[in-house]
């Protein structure tokens, strides 16, 4: 991987603003376009000693890192959400916290991250200024550090005006192992909190739908939430951030690497009510949308209430529930759901997209 | 969620499943097989599954889900027909959402999206007109689909752009009627069955009295149902005792939006923009009359298959698929050879994989095979709360 400067170039000699509008083929050409581009937009924006080196790596003290932990976790996510801004959040702020939550889902202090960001000519300057402040906000607030980078522009037609991929090294804690083979029969599931705010927002946004709604993103670095639930619950089995797919993906997911069935209740799942309504109109299961701010958790069921008073007292736990339970006997590898209606069905994985019904 | 809650009250249904059971109880031929009754349309076999409705019902009553589901039924020509229009050089091809992933013979829309044709995802026919407005050097179709439900609107949209002018918009239309349709069901030979729900959307257009005939000639019990699962429960409980009392007659569940002579401004715009054609193919059921609407010449202009050329290739449906027995009744989904097997809904062969409101999606899906069809299970609410 290459640093912020992919061309070697003596970055610090000048500190010219970019005065440009759009962001133009010349920003990724290796000359002054693009030093001027990566020092005013971004190096100056995330401002932290690592970066301001300039190197092509960032160099981490392998004593810091041991200091915290026994295990280096190391993860990697690229966004490409359209649009750019939506109600909650933005492309910045969901490609720092996704990557937090990755690390953090793992039981991992999240402390590196990188940005490499890949820009279709043609993209507002000040989007991308915005964007790379929201980076900059949210990594500064999840007390992580962006220390390494990369900036490649395409021609027009051959991205969506704004790629970002980040890596994320975190360290594990000694003697946390979580994993998802992990359920036994009789644990809790567990969530932090109303679920498919994001997929209903990213849907309603691109206007596609036609449909105003005053949902918003969930988007949220869960990794002081997590800190929280492994103090209380310390037998905590696994930990998921519910994301593309929904908890019906981390359920399935749950269900067939440890082999266990899974009963959770639609009347105990918290959904907000314009989400259902919206889920409503369109046809849409809610179980299977997106959410960038909500986890699964799996616990025994005797750290259960210890786990949901920890997640209930947290800014990001007020509505968390306990939705239901990994089934004694159970078929393996089958996720079920006790209907608000009093009868049973399955809920499987999603096969491909959901598709709004026609009627 | 108000006005929705409301009508998925366990306690209400428990109050229904009780007095169901006790129907069947009365009811001399569930001692000897259960009763079959057809919900004919896609909505309710949706909301059978989601709910979990099979499930909880006593052991004397099976649910066939009819022909219904608008996509299910749509024949493979006909989506090779709308890939043809796609991949037209300029342009926009428009659908419902979950149209997108129907098998032609050779790829679905989505896979056309992929290798490269402008297919877009409306919500509405408006919303396929207000495209054709913004880009007036396009081409865009809208793939009109579906029953008397959807018809008023695409009526209605071809009317608009009429009257604005629109030069760049028209219909691939595909939109076919549920009556002839009910009645091919009824006149099949294998068939048995004792009663149906009759559809409720479509009723809100159409009313209540084309069903007479249900009544009268084939003497079956038609109740018009809702869609939330009180109004699924009730309606088979309607259905029951009509069979209890030895009656058979349309009655309407289903009124607070379905009025008794259907809505008249819907009913003017589809008899204005469009026409009965003289036979429409359906897949699984073959070719039935009178079953499908064509747009009239007074609005050739926006009839995507008069403006352009389409293929018009008949396509059989493939021979290891059993939608048709499973649509009329004959056979479950779970005894098609092809089920779960060669067909499933990440590579659908016969069309009632595609959608969410077929039956074998909607039992791959959502039911739980063994259990509904080998034992039927109590389940207590609030187990665990």
């Amino acid at each position: 991987m290459s640093t912020i400067e992919s061309v070697v170039i003596p970055a610090r000699k000048s500190r010219d603003k970019v005065t440009a509008d759009k962001v133009t083929l010349a920003h990724g050409g290796g000359g002054k376009a693009m030093r001027d581009l990566i020092n005013d937009v971004f190096i100056d924006t995330f401002n932290n000693a690592v970066l301001d080196t300039l190197e092509d790596q960032a160099r981490c003290s392998l004593a810091d890192l041991a200091a915290q932990g026994d295990r280096l976790a190391f993860t990697t996510d690229s966004y490409v959400v359209d649009p750019l801004v939506f109600p909650g959040g933005d492309i910045g702020k969901l490609a720092v916290c996704g990557t937090v939550n990755d690390l953090a889902v793992g039981g991992a202090k999240p402390l590196y991250l990188s940005c490499a960001v890949i820009i279709e000519e043609g993209l507002d300057i000040g989007v991308l200024r915005d964007v790379v402040r929201s980076m900059a906000a949210t990594a500064s607030a999840a007390g992580v550090l962006v220390v390494t980078g990369d900036t490649k522009v395409v021609h027009r037609g051959s991205c969506d005006k704004l790629f970002i991929n980040t890596a994320g090294i975190g360290v594990i804690r000694a003697g946390m192992d979580l994993g998802a083979n992990k359920a036994q029969p009789g644990d809790a599931i567990l969530v932090n909190g109303v679920l498919g705010d994001h997929g209903a927002t990213i849907l309603s946004a691109r206007g596609d739908m036609m449909l105003a709604s005053p949902i918003e993103s969930d988007c949220a670095a869960l990794h002081d939430l997590i800190d929280t639930i492994l103090d209380a619950a310390p037998g905590t089995r696994f930990l998921r951030d519910a994301t593309r797919g929904g908890i019906a993906a981390v359920l399935n997911e749950i269900a067939d690497a440890s082999r266990v069935g899974i009963e959770i209740v639609e009347t105990q799942t918290p959904i907000r009510s314009e989400v259902k309504g919206f889920c409503e109109i369109l046809g849409l299961d809610p179980l299977y949308l997106a959410n960038e701010g909500k986890l699964v958790c799996v616990v025994p069921d005797n750290q259960k209430d210890a786990a949901l008073i920890a997640m209930k007292a947290h800014p990001l736990g007020v509505e968390a529930a306990h939705i239901g339970h990994v089934m004694e006997g159970g078929r393996p590898g089958r996720v079920v759901m006790q209907t608000v209606f009093g009868g049973r069905r399955i809920v499987d994985m999603l096969v491909g997209e959901q598709l709004p019904r026609i009627c | 969620m108000k006005y929705v809650d409301e009508f998925r009250d366990p306690t209400k249904a428990k109050y229904l499943l009780r007095e169901i059971g006790s129907l069947v109880e009365k009811i001399e031929v569930c001692k000897r097989r259960p009763l079959h009754i057809m919900e004919v349309c896609g909505g309710h076999t949706h909301s059978i599954f989601r709910y979990g409705i099979e499930s909880m019902l006593p052991d004397g009553i099976e649910l066939i889900h009819g022909p219904g589901c608008p996509v299910c039924v749509l024949p493979m020509g006909r989506v090779d027909d709308c890939v043809a229009l796609a991949e037209m050089p300029g342009m926009i091809f428009t659908t419902f959402g979950d149209a997108m992933r129907v098998p032609g013979s050779k790829k679905s829309l989505l896979q056309a999206k992929a290798d490269g044709a402008d297919v877009r995802m409306v919500y509405s026919p408006l919303d396929a007109l207000n495209l054709a407005k913004r880009n007036p050097d396009r081409e865009v179709v809208f793939f009109g689909l579906g029953f008397e439900t959807t018809m008023p609107s695409t009526a209605l949209t071809v009317l608009q752009a009429h009257a604005e002018g629109v030069k760049n918009f028209s219909l691939f239309c595909n939109h076919i009627t549920i009556i002839p349709t009910v009645k091919a069901v009824l006149d099949s030979p294998e068939l048995q069955l004792d009663g149906f729900l009759g559809p409720g959307h479509v009723s809100m257009v159409i009313g209540n009295a084309s069903y007479q005939f249900i009544a009268e000639r084939y003497r079956r019990p038609v109740v018009i149902a809702g869609f939330e699962p009180l109004d699924v429960l009730q309606s088979i409980w309607m259905v029951l005792k009509q069979i209890a009392e030895g009656r058979a007659a349309v009655e309407n569940q289903y009124n607070r939006i379905v009025p008794e002579d259907g809505n008249d401004v819907a009913l003017n715009a589809i008899g204005e923009v469009f026409e009965l054609r003289e036979f429409f193919e359906w897949r699984g059921l073959g070719s039935i009359d009178h079953s499908g609407v064509r747009i009239r010449d007074a609005y050739a202009t926006y009839d995507a298959e008069r403006k352009f050329t389409v293929p018009a290739v008949k396509i059989a449906d493939p021979k290891s698929c059993q939608c048709g027995e499973v649509l009329k009744g004959v056979i479950k989904p779970w005894d098609c050879k092809v089920f779960g097997k060669g067909c499933t809904p990440e590579t659908p062969l016969g069309a009632l994989m595609v959608s969410s409101e077929g039956a074998c999606a909607a039992y791959y899906q959502y039911g739980d095979i063994e259990k509904v069809h080998q034992q039927k299970v109590e389940f207590k609410t609030g187990e665990f709360a």
